[in-house]
């Protein structure tokens, strides 16, 4: 199986621990990982803010970067769910286009909906790959810490991961996984949204933060760094104490490490 | 819409003022919480709500596709039967047949049944020039009126008041409309419904033109529904000799069976009951009882044409987006400047009347696309997509544009992006945790900025060979 590791332009730059822990991790469950050296990015910041024609690029450039694989390993739930929910309906907006219109007219989808169909089906989150992919939800890590765990909104509402990322916790020796009040609640990251409407995001995460340390946690753990940051990066203002963990360094941790 | 709320600033303006208000965000997250856990609870009981989702969407859908036919289907039913159809394109042309229409009967006083149709054209307001009073009979309407407030919230106007506030606005203003509130007034719900209802009654016995909008327009009967739960709304429907009713054209449902349907899905996601407990239907003319149909458009033909924006059409004005929506939970329905707040008002309102202002421009962005909203309307409006569509027709500024593009830039080519990333590594040590300057300083008012790795994994797979070396 040839498997494409997509990183993302915000793990790649900010947050390169995450990646290192998905090689470690895939590699130690037997996968051979790829780096694909043309990825960047997958245009969710630019479609979201209303910069459409550059995340349509940035699309084209994911799909051609990423065809021929038998899977493409997201550590982040917001990307995955930009290229898998979203890719698609940017594919049958164009059908709206004069383009797209001719297209379809003479029997052929336009190549970028060909493209996205080809490849969209095998993107996954990191947590869908190891439990419906590789078919498990005992990695053999070892984390002695209580953790409590965020799921994020896009893994949540847009992949529906429902309880793979938990049950993968469960799974891991030493953690108490407690539960997070009003955990399907937005943390208020929402990209752009963060700083162009930055009250409102800090008052959501502000209420986030409270429930996270009244669950007496000392590790949150989301699978979107892009939330962590935020969330984390309060937590911190905020001396708390919390420390911040992508899924997939927890997942990556073994007794022979420490 | 109505000049109400022109002149207002951007959405992150208001919010931020909004959320300075602490009894606000207080009574706020206790009625929204209690709305969205009663809705969850009816919900979850239903086997085939998805099905009835699916199938409330796809009655809308035909609806809308052949709207035109239906319109026209409305039109001779309602005639048929004895009733009076006018055509509006435009607020401006609602106000004027519907004040015409009561001035005919010599009537200075209208009794109204909750509607939001009637908020959006600014009819009170047009009324009130002509010499007419039109009197609020929803409790929570009557709360908004008696304190001249506007609405918060599409089904529970008042949402943004707490008990000793109503009782506070009882005693203040009540008077000054009608029978005034006893001075004995307790802040017990029961007895602010009791002075309420003696206020009321006394109005709608002595008022004889009534106006009301409509949940339902069934176009093969040409028969108007509407659900409520306090039963005010079917005294001004029954009582009043002249019973005006004004509808946006997107009211309309094909059949009398596909309200089946609808009659699941909207009480169950607005006030969280498995039925309401008023259900008013009437066709036409009734003895001893003009009707006149108003159908408005008011820019839903232009909304009908966007291809993406048209399914916020099918919207029944539930609710339930708003209840479980973490923006309008923190700032209330002021904010939005409109009478469509949260999340359907953030689809709705830039649509309706444009993107020119600050404001209207503004809210396509009032959402940080969690997609609450969405999960929860009962006829599957993808309002994070429409969300998205709108941004991208929305005017962006100069310092953002130049941002973003240059990030498009740099994204365009691997070889840019790690340029990028060794000149953000080369100068980590520079990149303060506390206080970004700029734009940045929105991000570092609540937050700090993590570090700049030593190395980006690009660079280090590059190194390691993938961690192989
Ligand atoms: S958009 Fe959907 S959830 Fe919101 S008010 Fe309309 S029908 Fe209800």
């Amino acid at each position: 199986m040839r498997v494409a590791l997509f990183v993302t332009c915000v793990n790649d730059t900010l947050f390169p621990g995450t990646g290192k822990a998905v090689v470690t991790l895939l590699r130690r469950l037997g996968c051979e990982v790829e780096f694909p050296a043309g990825q960047t990015c997958c245009g969710q910041m630019h479609v979201n803010t209303g910069y459409r024609d550059e995340g349509v690029r940035l699309a084209r450039q994911f799909l051609e970067v990423f065809s021929g694989y038998d899977a493409v390993v997201v550590p982040s739930g917001s990307c995955a769910a930009m290229v898998r929910e979203q890719y698609p309906k940017l594919a049958a907006g164009m059908g709206a286009t004069r383009a797209g219109a001719f297209a379809s007219a003479h029997g052929g989808h336009s190549p970028f909906a060909e493209a996205v169909a080809e490849v969209t089906p095998k993107v996954y989150d990191l947590s869908e790959f190891l439990v419906d992919v590789l078919g498990t939800t005992d990695v053999g890590a070892y984390f002695p810490h209580r953790v409590t765990y965020h799921p994020t909104c896009h893994s949540l509402r847009g992949l529906r991961v429902g309880d793979r990322p938990t049950r993968l916790l469960q799974n891991v020796r030493g953690l108490e996984l407690t539960p997070l009040p009003g955990a399907d609640e937005c943390c208020g990251f929402g990209g752009t949204f963060a700083v162009k409407n930055a009250a409102v995001s800090a008052a959501m995460c502000a209420d986030k933060v409270g429930n996270i340390v009244a669950t007496g946690a000392e590790v949150l753990c989301a699978a979107d760094n892009s939330c962590l940051m935020h969330i984390g990066g309060t937590l911190s203002r905020l001396r708390t104490g919390v420390r911040v963990m992508h899924l997939a360094e927890i997942l990556a941790s073994t007794e022979a490490e420490r | 819409m109505s000049g109400t709320f022109l002149g207002m600033p951007s959405f992150p303006k208001n919010a931020e003022k909004a959320l300075q208000d602490s009894q606000l965000r207080y009574n706020l997250r206790k009625a929204t919480h209690t709305i969205r856990a009663k809705r969850a609870t009816v919900v979850e009981e239903l086997p085939d709500w998805l099905e009835l989702r699916a199938a409330g969407k796809a009655i809308k859908d035909e609806t809308l596709r052949h709207l035109d036919r239906y319109l026209l289907q409305v039109e001779e039913a309602v005639t048929k039967a004895g009733g009076h159809v006018h055509w509006a394109s435009d607020a401006d042309e609602a106000n004027e047949i519907v004040t015409g229409l009561v001035r005919a009967t010599g009537q200075t006083e209208v009794v109204k049944v909750k509607s939001m149709v009637t908020q959006e054209i600014g009819l009170n307001e047009a009324l009130a020039k002509e010499g007419i009073t039109a009197y609020e009979t929803d409790l929570a309407e009557l709360i908004v009126q008696l304190g001249d407030d506007w609405p918060s919230h599409i089904l529970v106007p008042a949402i943004h008041r707490n008990r000793s506030e109503i009782r506070e606005i009882f005693l203040e203003h009540m008077a000054e409309w009608g029978r005034p509130a006893p001075d004995d007034l307790g802040d017990d719900p029961r007895m602010l419904a009791d002075a309420a209802r003696l206020h009321l009654r006394e109005r709608f016995l002595s008022t004889k033109v009534g106006i009301s909008g409509a949940n339902f327009v069934i176009a093969e009967t040409g028969t108007l529904v509407v659900l409520e739960s306090e039963g005010n709304g079917r005294m001004c429907l029954t009582l009043p000799e002249t019973l005006i009713s004004v509808v946006g054209i997107e009211k309309l449902l094909p059949t009398w069976r596909d309200l089946e349907v609808f009659l699941q899905l909207l009480p169950r996601s607005s006030t969280g009951e498995r039925m309401n407990p008023y259900t008013s239907m009437w066709t036409g003319a009734t003895e001893g009882q003009d009707f006149h149909l108003v159908l408005l458009d008011n820019g839903r033909t232009k909304v009908l044409a966007d291809e993406i924006g048209r399914q916020a059409l099918r919207c029944i004005r539930c609710s339930a987006c708003l209840n479980v929506c973490p923006v309008y939970e923190r700032v209330g329905g002021h904010a939005y400047g409109s009478v469509y707040p949260g999340p359907i008002g953030a689809i709705l309102t830039p649509q309706l009347r444009g993107m020119e202002s600050p404001l209207d421009a503004s809210l396509p962005y009032a959402s940080s696309l969690c997609g609450a909203c969405y999960d929860v309307c009962p006829v599957a409006i993808d309002i994070p997509e429409v969300l998205v569509h709108l941004r991208s027709k929305a005017p962006h500024g100069p310092a953002e544009r130049l941002g973003l593009k240059a990030a498009g830039w740099v994204l365009d080519k691997p070889v840019r992006l790690e340029r990028a990333q060794r000149l953000a590594t080369r100068f980590r040590g520079l990149v303060p945790k506390r206080r970004l300057p700029g734009p940045g300083a929105a991000w570092t008012d609540t937050r700090d900025v993590p570090p700049v790795p030593e190395e980006s994994f690009r660079d280090w797979w590059d190194r390691t060979e993938g961690g192989s070396r």
